[in-house]
């Protein structure tokens, strides 16, 4: 990427973030199977086949695992498109890149007389993009069927502290607030250029931004911290719990860590 | 240099997030010790301006454009506690938020930059911007060095974890089961776009932003300046330092307890001795040695003759009367050359005065 469109390539990058979060609360709106489940059941099922499918040690055990990860997006309202677009077309040139030479370089069993393509190098190189597709189409199933501060709750349920869930949960709400502060700025600040600005001065400037947007943050983290005074925080946390868990939501639970042992035990 | 699911181990994964888990519960446990309450939106605030600061395409010299971590500039701003904090909420918010690195390598992830990076960090900003004055140009330089060396220590990292993959985990026809290319080329591939693009943004940034801060916001300067101006969680005493350097200093000698030679520390001699050879072999996926040392590592090896070798001077009986001199040697010559290095720097004069 050129340098001299730096401010459009950061907007992109901004806008594109900022419209990747709106999406996923869209999708996390609708109806679905993961989104009808309490959040802790998804986020616990969801980590134990992650976690699978980073155990297991057989190629067909992995897909087995991305099958049910596209069954589950399709069964959460969450489309094919937006799975490739998102996930699988990223991922792949991602890793494909990493995975490519692997097939040349592994040493291993020639697959033809004279070639230097090997069978164990073909096999790393599958079962890499596969463990990385499947991982990946299970993580995004569970951000676009889970809107964030549920997110946030099911890991308090998990005994990951009020702090850290706090301070997540802050962080988000405030990032939104800088992505939107630092557009407007790199939006003004184009709209003012004219002609091509050297190399030189555009570093000053991306640094300069950066500068008046950490200064608005501190400011900012000055008047929360007086917000949550004036509201009696003392420095205790305390985040609304979540209610019982349904006999649907055990169920669900059951499946999700039966599915995760076979698959530990089938793919060893 | 997020680090994807899939591309390491469980127990690679596993062994991470106890480091960062334990880093973590550290960091919290320095900040809450001095500000209670006003740490939490601090921190909070400065994740979120990390993450936004990350999107940012930093212009570099050759046409290119590059991303920033942050880490630098979290750690100068808040300490390397708050900075270890706050680059790591950053980082959990892109792989929980946006899938951006996994779930089951976030603890990698979190320990290479928010750990590594900011202690890095940290060190390199403290020990080239020394006791000089907050609006110096020899802040702006350390900060910018500071950042390319954070940079390239969390990418050295996660490169010697991908690298460690293949010999360790691979299936019975050897076969790699997770990252694919061995320490020889992983860390290649990964340093050359680090040395050059990312570095060089992480650089940038950081120094842009400290040239910004001296003008416009000094006292947050101060933090991690060394003038007087205290770490957000730091104790302002070396005592528990020394205690914790002594005790290390007693414990030296467990590492006799450990048996075999670690992997690629072997002598010359080693290759022609029929137990260590064993042990070599074992140790690099049953590949043989060769049956005499390379004839580069003999000559090597006779340039240097160490005088304590095996950590035991040769006046000495004991192995563990030997780890425990050799390990007060090497903490004596630390502690002379950062006295001395101490001493040059408070000697040069300060044409910049302090704003």
């Amino acid at each position: 990427m050129k340098s001299s469109n730096f401010a459009g390539a950061t907007l992109n990058s901004l806008t594109r973030a900022l419209s990747h979060a709106l999406i996923s609360e869209e999708t996390a709106r609708r109806r679905g199977l993961m989104q009808a489940l309490d959040p802790r059941v998804r986020v616990l099922g969801i980590l134990a086949l992650v976690i699978a499918v980073a155990l297991a040690h057989k190629i067909a055990v992995v897909l087995a695992l991305f099958v049910i990860a596209i069954v589950l997006a399709r069964a959460s309202s969450i489309s094919i498109r937006t799975l490739s677009v998102r996930v699988w077309l990223v991922a792949l040139a991602f890793t494909g890149i990493i995975a490519l030479p692997a097939v040349f370089l592994t040493p291993g069993q020639p697959v033809f007389p004279n070639s230097s393509v090997t069978l164990q190098g073909l096999c790393t190189a599958a079962m890499l993009v596969s463990r990385v597709e499947a991982a990946v189409t299970l993580t995004t199933v569970l951000v676009l069927s889970t809107p964030w501060t549920e997110i946030l709750k099911a890991l308090r349920a998990l005994h990951v502290p009020k702090e850290a869930v706090m301070m997540l949960g802050m962080a988000h709400r405030y990032i939104f607030l800088l992505a939107e502060t630092a557009t407007q700025m790199f939006e003004s600040r184009q709209s003012r250029t004219v002609g091509v600005i050297e190399g030189r001065q555009q570093r000053k400037l991306a640094a300069r931004t950066a500068g008046v947007l950490m200064s608005k943050s501190i400011d900012l983290s000055q008047e929360v911290f007086l917000a949550m005074q004036s509201r009696g925080y003392r420095g205790e946390v305390h985040i609304a719990e979540h209610s019982g868990i349904h006999t649907r939501d055990w169920a669900a639970l059951g499946s999700f860590i039966a599915i995760a042992v076979i698959a530990i035990r089938a793919g060893w | 240099m997020h680090i994807p699911d899939g591309y390491l181990s469980p127990s690679t994964c596993a062994a991470l997030y106890g480091g960062i888990l334990a880093s973590w519960y550290l960091c919290l446990r320095r900040l809450k010790r001095v500000l209670l309450t006003r740490v939490v939106p601090l921190i909070s605030v400065f994740a979120a301006f990390a993450f936004v600061v990350m999107m940012f395409n930093i212009p570099l010299p050759g046409g290119t454009t590059g991303h920033a971590l942050g880490v630098t500039i979290a750690t100068i701003v808040l300490g390397p506690w708050g900075g270890v904090l706050a680059t790591s909420l950053a980082i959990a918010l892109q792989a929980l938020l946006f899938g951006d690195g996994g779930i089951t390598t976030l603890g990698a992830n979190c320990f290479n930059m928010a750990v590594i990076g900011s202690a890095v960090a940290y060190g390199c900003y403290r020990l080239l911007a020394s006791q000089a004055p907050v609006g110096s140009r020899r802040r702006i330089v350390a900060a910018g060095v500071a950042g390319y060396l954070a940079a390239n220590a969390s990418a050295l990292a996660a490169a010697i974890e991908l690298g460690i993959q293949p010999a360790l985990f691979h299936d019975s026809a050897g076969a790699p089961l997770y990252a694919p290319y061995p320490l020889k080329i992983a860390i290649p591939a990964m340093m050359i776009g680090h040395l050059t693009l990312a570095g060089m943004a992480e650089a940038i940034i950081s120094a842009g932003l400290v040239a910004y801060l001296q003008v416009a916001d000094p006292a947050l300067l101060r933090q991690t300046s060394g003038l007087g101006g205290r770490d957000l969680g730091s104790t302002g005493s070396l005592r528990r330092l020394w205690a914790t350097v002594a005790l290390l200093l007693v414990l030296t000698p467990l590492g006799i307890l450990a048996t075999g030679k670690a992997w690629a520390e072997w002598s010359a001699s080693d290759f022609t001795t029929s137990n260590t050879r064993a042990q070599i072999t074992a140790s690099s996926g049953n590949q043989t040695p060769p049956p005499v040392a390379p004839s580069g590592l003999q000559r090597m090896a006779s340039v240097w003759t160490s005088p304590f070798p095996s950590y035991a001077p040769a006046f000495v009986r004991s192995a563990a009367l030997g780890y425990l001199l050799s390990a007060m040697f090497g903490v004596g010559i630390c502690v002379f050359i950062a006295l001395l290095a101490q001493e040059r720097l408070r000697a040069r004069p300060r044409l910049e005065q302090d704003s």
